[in-house]
């Protein structure tokens, strides 16, 4: 048994009346990539936005049972603390428009009031471009506005500004969906990487993508945890009808 | 193929486009008229010593309008300090808890404030302020500008953040910055030229308003720099010697509505620069 | 800096979730006294009409006659001014309003006579009211006075006509505004269709465009009676300021605006003033109904 990371236990979610997670129990162990797969509504965002508290940030929205980081209750943590160590990546990249590309690495100290020296700065700029393979693209430009990058090296530079928090686990949240297929290519490269330092829970409706970077997969249907298991397991021989019928193509 | 009935829907679709085209012309006249006037009548009458010396009496030449220069600058830079952080902090509550009931009763309340005419806003500080103060002043005249600028840069706040996308917020948020340094550090800048050219809107708006400070400003023909005293200002200025029986006063008249309407064109001008140049593309 | 703050760090988290809670409630201390601003306006000027509401009940709105010397205070005369001028300005405004939002909305979307025209629209908006007032009473008041003399009437100059023919100008920008984002609020794929089908020019705007954007028209004019009803200052130096019910539209009157800012620092005694704040709180609550009425139809509009 490897360390669990994060654990959910008889989890629930709702957005007001609508109960969208039906009683999830999951375990994510530490520097692994896992996929949460599933057709779009069946509540697989909702999962990732519940991990690092949110989904509470939309009216109506309420949870019930419990998150575990590292054997501590997420909901007795400060929600601003724990979105420090839970980093999060979103659908459409959303670099600040108002900011450089090393004001946007550095976003999360400057925007908390974190005072850092210029050595600092600059080793966290660098170090968080290279992990996020960005580094050699922009390094001439620094000071140039994020927006100005294709989509493709936004997304790497909002990768990179959620890595320069050092968290300990990463969330991706499509992350690839509205990008070019030679962009997502290098994602998944980078994600390939990362999760020699990071554990990574990543949501997609894309399961070639699922099938490639994850190393397990979460099926996810209308709010119920239907199975995970290993990738290769899921892929090549799914225990449920339903996961089989999603990913040879029957709904979804 | 010359169906009468054909050509007739062309004549009347002609006919109907050269009204449209001839009215908005004749709808530009009035303005052109005015522009015109003021500055024929105006520029003849500013100088130098029309802007340093104070108002003379009849019959004396030489006379200026430095009090009410000094008096609008005064009355209106106090309004705005009232206005602009109470204006700009109730847009964000409007903007960001829009579903709540008090933000509902709110924007109704701004909607009414806007709409309230502005001679009534002067009986209202007349009755709040001028009544506990014991007497006119520069300070109730800010109070009732304050009171009409007010809405307006509450709601020019509200739309302008409603423009910033969430998922800025959400940025923020996920980097674990707290909601209230991300309502200032993240919302806020990325919507700060609108605020800004909106707070100098609502001071162009009210920086010739003359009903509300009627019975607050009250006027004064001596320089006065003190709040708690009555000041003059331009459109004071230009009400009370527009209507004197007085040629001399009447130049003075001109002389100060241009003054005016060169500060209301400026104050325009630099609200369209900033938009212009200091958009932000999301 | 981060692997200093434990996940448990109870002093961090409370000091943070204090700045939290003090922000959230600092802005709702603003809304909430924004809201109570309102509400203690409409207060202040309903208990400070209370002796005149007293002493004149409802003679105050049918009254012809407005002597203080004799305490006798109808409004009715005002009350008609206001009204008349309004209207009358209305009626001017509202088919060079149209026309206008017309080029800019549907003619001429871009380019550079619509910027141009849209710019001088923008700047007559702009235009102080005591300026127009001002400029009414040297140039356009003589102007009256010659067609007062050739149609044979007193030539007052000053009077009803003169100062709606100056409100006409003020309000013409705001009627623009708004009947031009209803015209292009109209969705293409309905003029597209008409156009598809042979329509022209002028059928399309006439049986496509007004039945659809009517209501917004309609907002758009009430929005204007709204700024005319309680504009003051160019009324007042313009309408001539004679406390009697006016016999013709040339005739010179006075309006609720322009009553309060002739009288009010020179009324003595209590009912006095207050009968001027009663005619305050009728603007007050009759421009404030105009106005939500206005809006509501524009934002119904902008759902639809």
């Amino acid at each position: 048994m490897e360390d669990s990371v994060l654990k959910l236990k008889d989890f629930n979610a709702f957005f007001g009346e609508n109960k969208v997670l039906k009683n999830i129990n999951l375990d994510i162990e530490e520097r692994k990539v896992w996929t949460i797969l599933g057709p779009s509504g069946c509540g697989k965002t909702t999962l990732i936005r519940c991990i690092n508290r949110m989904h509470e940030m939309t009216p109506g929205a309420h949870t019930s049972g419990q998150i575990f980081l590292k054997e501590k209750d997420i909901f007795g943590i400060n929600p601003v603390l724990l979105r420090r160590k839970i980093g999060m990546v979103f659908q459409r990249p959303n670099p600040f428009p108002t900011m450089s590309i090393a004001h946007n690495v550095l976003a999360g100290y400057s925007l908390n009031g974190i005072k850092l020296s210029k050595n600092e700065r600059n080793e966290i700029v660098e170090t968080s471009l290279k992990d996020a393979a960005l580094w050699d693209e922009v390094k001439d430009k620094l000071s140039q506005k994020g927006t100005f990058l294709s989509g493709g090296q936004q997304q790497r530079l909002c990768i990179a500004r959620t890595l320069a928090m050092k968290p300990e686990v990463l969330l991706l949240d499509e992350a690839t969906s509205a990008l070019d297929p030679v962009s997502t290519a290098k994602i998944e490269e980078l994600i390939f990487q990362l999760k020699n330092q990071y554990t990574i829970l990543m949501v997609t409706h894309n399961m070639q993508q699922a099938a490639r970077v994850s190393d397990k997969t979460a099926f996810l249907f209308l709010g119920e945890l239907i199975e995970y298991n290993d990738t290769k397991e899921i892929f090549t021989n799914p225990r449920h009808k339903k996961t089989q019928d999603y990913i040879t193509g029957r709904f979804g | 193929m010359a169906d009468p009935q054909i050509k007739w829907r062309k004549i009347k679709n002609d006919l109907f486009k050269g009204l449209v085209v001839f009215l908005s012309l004749l709808a530009t006249l009035p303005l052109l008229l005015i522009l015109f006037y003021i500055l024929r009548q105006g520029f003849s009458s500013i100088n130098w010593s029309f802007l340093t010396n104070l108002p003379k009496p009849v019959g004396e030449s030489g006379g200026g309008i430095s009090n009410a220069i000094v008096g609008t600058l005064i009355i209106v830079g106090t309004a705005a300090v009232m206005a602009i952080p109470l204006g700009v902090l109730a847009g964000i509550y409007l903007n960001e808890q829009r579903n709540s009931k008090v933000a509902r009763y709110c924007d109704l309340a701004i909607d009414v404030l806007q709409g309230i005419p502005s001679i009534v806003i002067g009986i209202i500080i007349y009755e709040w302020v001028v009544r506990t103060m014991g007497g006119f002043s520069a300070f109730s005249g800010s109070a009732a500008l304050a009171l009409m600028m007010l809405p307006f840069i509450a709601k020019t706040t509200q739309e302008t953040l409603k423009l910033v996308p969430n998922h800025l917020k959400e940025a923020s948020l996920a980097l674990g910055v707290p909601y209230y340094k991300t309502v200032l550090k993240v919302i806020v800048p990325a919507g700060l030229s609108g605020i800004l050219s909106g707070a100098i809107l609502g001071i162009a708006r009210v920086i010739g308003e003359t009903a509300p400070l009627l019975f607050t400003a009250f006027g004064n023909p001596f320089m006065s720099t003190e709040l708690s005293k009555p000041m003059s200002s331009l459109p004071l200025v230009i009400f009370n010697y527009a209507t004197s029986p007085y040629e001399d006063w009447h130049q003075l008249a001109w002389g100060a509505s241009l003054i005016l309407i060169l500060i209301v064109l400026t104050l325009n001008m630099i609200t369209k620069f900033i938009e212009s140049r200091w958009k932000i593309q999301f | 800096m981060n692997e200093t703050l434990k996940l448990t760090d109870a002093n961090w988290s409370k000091a943070i979730s204090r700045k939290e809670k003090g922000f959230t409630i600092t802005l709702w201390l603003v809304a909430i006294s924004v809201i109570i601003l309102v509400m203690a306006a409409f207060l202040t000027l309903l208990v400070q009409s209370i002796p005149s509401i007293k002493a004149n009940g409802f003679s105050f709105i049918y009254g012809r006659m407005w002597n203080p010397i004799t305490g006798e205070f109808g409004a009715l005369p005002f009350l008609a001014g206001t009204l008349l001028t309004s209207f009358l300005a209305l009626l001017i405004a509202t088919p060079f309003s149209i026309a206008v939002a017309l080029f800019l909305g549907e003619y001429y979307k871009k380019g550079m006579m619509s910027q141009l025209l849209k710019n001088m629209i923008d700047l007559l908006a702009a235009i102080p009211s005591v300026i127009y007032g001002f400029w009414g009473l040297f140039v356009l008041i003589p102007i009256v006075r010659k067609l007062q003399i050739a149609l044979d009437i007193p030539p007052y100059g000053v009077g009803i006509f003169s100062a709606s023919v100056i409100l006409s100008i003020m309000i013409m920008p705001y009627a623009i505004s708004l009947s031009r984002q209803v015209i292009q609020m109209m969705p293409s794929d309905l003029k597209e269709a008409a156009y598809a089908l042979g329509a022209t020019r002028f059928e399309v705007i006439r049986k496509v465009i007004f039945p659809h954007v009517l209501s917004g028209l309609f907002a758009g004019i009430l929005l204007a009676l709204g700024r005319a009803l309680g504009e003051t200052m160019a009324v007042t130096m313009l309408v001539g300021n004679t406390n009697a019910l006016p016999d013709s539209i040339f005739a010179p009157g006075n309006t609720m605006a322009s009553v309060i800012a002739n009288e009010f620092t020179e009324a003595t005694g209590a009912v006095y003033s207050a009968a001027l704040v009663e005619i305050g709180l009728l603007l007050f609550v009759v421009v404030a109904i105009i106005n939500l009425v206005g809006k509501r139809i524009i934002k119904h509009l902008a759902y639809t």
